[in-house]
């Protein structure tokens, strides 16, 4: 069980904005942080790592204290035994992926380890290669594999896949979900991607300017949204195409074409050329004044 | 005949100093380039003195500070044994103090263009920073590196001004190449003047160039 509660004032780009959650994550859980750059996601995971320290709460992590302001304990990153996937991979470029491997152990831990993890990635044929000359998806993937040597219970992930093309995308997302299972880990991945989640996570974290607004499945909160009818067209139908585990529409609505996601319930009732109603909730919509 | 001691005692003392250098040099960037004290600006300032410092305000005070009519200058002759006025030892100090800029500062920029998730990355993995600083850090800042050792090198080589106020004009002790032009120039013994300058000139040229041709990538495999 990882228990936190963090508070910090974070300078986002609309200025100062208090971050402030508090969840209970239980273990083996796979969950996603979701919400609009700037709410907060980074941060969390960051607090959780010890790179970055919040200025009040706690962090329990199976019952170890990690983190607790009014106890003044604050554990260096070093000492918490949490895996952590950057954006960036952050291979280090002066080492083969191999070595780079070999760097992650502990002192006296066994070897074996490694060959399992080069196995599972498929890493064999890369492993003597320096990270500059593989590709953002080999090098993610190494960096994955790196992550796993110490056996870290928590494994964080951030935005690991956004700078990858589709398909590189989803081989790695594949490795993920086999990881996580495999060694029976807790993930928490930031990730703006609904397709990405709605494969990966149990559970959705949907943060919004610093907040908690939603801890739920992501079909609950990708899918079952309520209509208001603050904006409601209709139109026709025109294509349904299917891309990773998520649907596209093309919808002809007067004379605009649109593209929406749509999910697979959805599609089955749906064929090209009906008439649909579509609505949207439109929290933030652009208003501009026409000449 | 040119008298080659003056030449190889640069060279001594240019070695010894570029050694000790980076060795304090090392630790001192890895602080500046991460520490979030107040007091960091006023050790740079400190470390850049030597940039816009005359030469001679250095050794001034060092002769100052070190003549052994001064209490401390005492204690370190009666305690240490260290005579640092008029010795080679004296010259080690001095020119450390001297080039100290040319080492820190292009380590210490070398580390702060390093990406930050390395050091994370390397932490998340339970390296301690002395590890990190060492396996991951430096070997990924080696033109800094040796960009910073030439630099103090050449630096040592071409100094004139602490070298004569704390370590004088003594033959094989501390009359180095460049104050032997002065003495020969003030001679009017300008061939000789002229071999010592020569042969500076071209060292210098070629140790600089060798920098820039290693950290252009026109000499592969070395440096990057």
């Amino acid at each position: 069980m990882i228990d936190f509660q963090l508070k910090k004032y974070l300078d986002g780009p609309q200025g100062k904005m208090l971050l402030e959650v508090q969840a209970q994550i239980s273990p083996g859980t796979f969950l996603c942080l979701y919400g609009e750059s700037g709410a907060g996601k980074s941060s969390i995971l960051r607090m959780l790592a010890g790179l970055m320290s919040p200025q009040e709460g706690y962090i329990y992590m199976h019952k170890t204290c990690l983190f607790a302001s009014e106890k003044q304990i604050n554990l260096r990153p070093q000492l918490r035994q949490i895996g952590f996937l950057f954006q960036e991979y952050a291979l280090f470029p002066n080492m083969s992926v191999r070595q780079n491997m070999t760097y992650a152990l502990k002192k006296g831990q066994n070897k074996q380890i490694i060959e399992d993890l080069i196995e599972i990635t498929a890493l064999g044929d890369l492993q003597h290669r320096r990270p500059g000359t593989l590709s953002g998806g080999q090098q993610q993937r190494a960096a994955l594999a790196r992550t796993l040597v110490q056996q870290p219970s928590l494994l964080l992930l951030d935005e690991p896949l956004s700078a990858l093309d589709r398909s590189m995308r989803n081989t790695i997302q594949d490795y993920l979900l086999d990881l996580h299972r495999k060694y029976e880990l807790t993930t928490i991945l930031v990730s703006h991607d609904v397709g990405e989640i709605i494969k990966l996570a149990d559970q959705v974290l949907v943060l919004e300017k610093g907040k908690i607004s939603k801890l739920a499945t992501p079909l609950e909160v990708f899918t079952h949204r309520q209509i208001s009818g603050k904006f409601q067209f209709t139109g026709e139908l025109l294509e349904i195409s299917q891309e990773d585990v998520i649907y596209v529409l093309s919808i002809l609505i007067g004379r605009h074409l649109v593209k929406v996601v749509a999910d697979k319930s959805e599609v089955e009732q749906l064929t090209v050329g009906d008439r649909v109603l579509l609505a949207s909730k439109a929290f933030n919509p652009v208003i501009k004044k026409l000449e | 005949m040119l008298d080659w001691q003056p030449i190889i005692l640069t060279f001594q003392l240019a070695f010894v100093t570029t050694c000790l250098l980076l060795i304090i040099s090392i630790p001192l960037a890895a602080w500046l380039t991460h520490t979030k004290r107040k007091i960091k600006p006023v050790i740079e300032t400190l470390v850049s003195m030597p940039l816009v410092l005359p030469p001679t305000v250095l050794g001034f005070y060092l002769l100052v500070v070190f003549s052994p009519a001064n209490a401390f200058g005492q204690w370190l002759d009666t305690y240490l044994g260290l005579q640092l006025v008029f010795s080679f030892e004296g010259l080690v100090l001095a020119s450390m103090l001297y080039s100290l800029p040319f080492m820190v500062q292009p380590i210490q920029s070398g580390l702060s263009n390093l990406p930050a998730h390395f050091r994370e990355a390397s932490f998340m993995l339970g390296k301690s920073y002395s590890t990190t600083l060492f396996r991951v850090l430096l070997p990924n800042i080696r033109p800094s590196l040796l960009t910073g050792i030439v630099l103090a090198f050449a630096h040592t080589i071409g100094e004139f001004g602490v070298v004569l106020m704390i370590g004088g004009n003594i033959p094989g002790k501390t009359k180095v190449a460049s104050i032997a032009i002065y003495d020969e120039v003030e001679a009017l013994n300008y061939s000789m003047a002229n071999q010592y300058s020569l042969f500076l000139f071209v060292i210098s040229f070629v140790i600089l160039l060798m920098v820039y041709l290693i950290n252009g990538g026109y000499l592969k495999g070395f440096g990057k």
